[in-house]
């Protein structure tokens, strides 16, 4: 029992990445229509973000945590503001393709530098050690990364369906000529909002540095996967798009345990049966 | 689906008289390049990547479909020629049977996943899928995990060709090229290539027009797996080896940009294209990973200024179709 408890967490953590990346990811296509391939490229950066801050500057984890989207998130914004602007109007798929070459490009450049072992970061000293629960025994980082990416989804969902901010968001994603005419700065909200999803796949990758190590390559396999949940879930909601990701998670969790062959496969295998029996995923409308 | 699509000229007689005058100067090219001194090798490795890419061009520059997952149509039909050259010991003709077989029975089950969702969903699932088939094919015994197959016997095609000579190999790998090229050549300019276009340019309209529009893309789908595979199986004669990298995503990628390179939805694009991402590969190979931050730049500069390829801003000016 004490293994599928653990392997329950690994999966709840596993699912609040999967949660904040598709959530951002979400955000980004529906004021943008733009799938964003770099998404886990600059999920990557957040760590390397937290890496550098902590080792050239001695800045620690609590900081890091709020500085390293904040910086990655002006990267993102100024990507938008330099490339991603120029596709508006353009097939969709154009904004794929010079989003797949930005990632081929950062991950490439980190690679040159850092190869593709990992490097280390340390678990910051008040999450250290672990909580015995009587069922299981809990480290106390581990917990801490499942509570807060819950908090920090919770926390967007609430600013994007019920804030007035929020509000304009959403009414420039259906209608953004509408929205200008009412004299809404809708060319700086686009940016905003793709410095905001951004920002979310970095504070994930702040999250998981202690876990996973920090690697050039750590984000490419993980934003396959997070399409996967993405076409599972529909990025119609916000909040559809959160707990599909925290689902999926502990899905892949179980299967670790029940039976560890599929476990890379597993999100992959339900995205293929979610799509013979409902195609707009599970909370997407029909298009 | 507009963008890529806004000075599509109509199929005239002038048009297909270009594109024939063309398709012979580039199979007296490709027949002449084993007297010239050209690495033999480079150009066979380029022609089965300009097959590949040339069948991907047909699903997204004619369908309108792009699939981020063309890599497993390589890869599966790489490994089964393999396994039945190796293992089974099957003559090459029957080899490149299985691997098509393979491949077509893949792009059978694939795509009636895949073709349920359009556009941007329909490139998140490829890739997905054949993320799927990377992780099987990491974890079956049959492929040799991270070794691949290796040290395939070339054997005697239809029991009087010798592969491994290699100027007969050459004169294989240039027919098989210009066989498919010509099939896709072929579908493109027939009724069905039509109603492909037509639903490219407007699902909605071909609908109502009483076309089953998924019928359409799941046999173009069908169509550019099942060459796609044939690539697969000519490499493996040249490679002599089936091995993951030919099902990773960043497989998937590269044949994306090639055909990006060379020009979407032009008859030619794909096959400059491929030439020129492969001479980039061998010339830049010493400089390691960043050909990967150089084949990024390319896809950045390519979707921002110069979305019609090489040959479609060539065949812009000329206000040609090629």
């Amino acid at each position: 029992m004490q293994a599928l408890y653990a392997q329950l967490l690994v999966g709840l953590i596993n699912g609040s990445f999967y949660a904040l990346l598709s959530l951002g990811l979400a955000v980004i296509f529906g004021m943008l229509n733009i799938i964003n391939f770099a998404h886990g490229a600059l999920y990557m950066m957040g760590a390397f973000c937290a890496y550098f801050l902590l080792n050239l500057l001695n800045i620690g984890y609590w900081p890091a945590l709020i500085l390293a989207p904040i910086i990655v998130g002006i990267f993102g914004m100024i990507l938008e503001r330099t490339m991603l602007q120029w596709l508006s109007g353009l097939d969709h798929l154009y904004g794929l393709l010079l989003t797949f070459g930005m990632a081929l490009i950062i991950q490439g450049i980190f690679q040159n530098y850092f190869g593709s072992s990992g490097l280390p970061y340390a678990i910051p000293d008040e999450l250290k050690g672990g909580m015995n629960l009587g069922f299981m025994f809990l480290p106390i980082y581990r917990g801490w990364v499942v509570v807060f990416s819950l908090i920090v989804c919770l926390a967007t969902w609430y600013l994007i369906e019920r804030t007035r901010l929020g509000a304009n968001l959403r009414a420039a994603t259906e209608n953004p000529t509408l929205v200008r005419a009412f004299g809404i700065n809708v060319p700086r909200m686009i940016t905003l909002t793709y410095g905001l999803g951004v920002g979310l796949a970095a504070l994930a990758g702040v999250l998981s540095a202690p876990i996973n190590q920090v690697r050039p390559l750590m984000g490419a396999d993980l934003i396959i996967v997070v399409f996967a949940v993405v076409v599972i879930g529909g990025m119609g909601s916000i909040m559809g798009s959160i707990i599909t990701g925290f689902a999926l998670g502990v899905i892949e969790g179980l299967t670790k345990y029940f039976y560890p062959e599929a476990s890379n496969t597993v999100v992959f295998v339900l995205m293929v049966l979610v799509l013979l029996v409902k195609p707009t995923g599970l909370t997407g409308r029909a298009n | 689906m507009t963008a890529m699509t806004d000075d599509t000229l109509p199929v005239t007689p002038r048009a297909m008289r270009d594109e024939m005058i063309l398709f012979v100067v580039m199979a007296a090219v490709l027949s002449v390049v084993p007297w010239t001194g050209i690495y033999p090798f480079f150009v066979m490795q380029a022609l089965c990547f300009a097959l590949l890419a040339c069948a991907f061009n047909l699903l997204i520059g004619y369908g309108g479909l792009l699939s981020f997952g063309h890599a497993m149509f390589l890869g599966t039909a790489g490994y089964v020629s393999a396994h039945a050259l190796k293992v089974w010991g099957l003559t090459p003709e029957l080899g490149i049977v299985a691997g098509i077989a393979a491949a077509a029975g893949l792009a059978v089950i694939t795509g009636l996943v895949a073709i349920r969702r359009q556009g941007i969903y329909f490139a998140m699932i490829t890739l997905a899928l054949s993320q799927l088939l990377y992780f099987i094919y990491l974890q079956t015994p049959f492929t040799h995990g991270e070794d691949g197959i290796q040290g395939i016997p070339q054997g005697y095609l239809f029991g009087v060709f010798n592969l491994a000579n290699s100027t007969t190999l050459y004169y294989v790998i240039v027919v098989g090229f210009l066989a498919g090229f010509l099939l896709i050549y072929r579908t493109i300019n027939s009724p069905f290539g039509e109603v492909l276009k037509s639903i490219r340019e407007n699902e909605q309209r071909a609908i109502s027009l009483g076309y089953k529009t998924d019928h359409y893309k799941l046999l173009a789908y069908i169509l550019s797996g099942t060459l796609a595979g044939f690539a697969g199986s000519l490499k493996v004669f040249v490679a002599q080896n089936a091995s993951l990298t030919d099902v990773h995503w960043s497989m998937s990628g590269e044949i994306v940009l090639m055909t990006l390179v060379g020009g979407l939805g032009t008859v030619f694009g794909p096959v400059v294209g491929a030439f020129v991402i492969i001479a980039m590969q061998q010339y830049l190979a010493s400089f390691g990973q960043w050909v990967t931050v150089i084949q990024g730049v390319i896809f950045v500069v390519c979707v921002l200024t110069f979305r019609r390829g090489v040959i479609g801003e060539i065949a812009h000016y000329f206000r040609r179709s090629l």
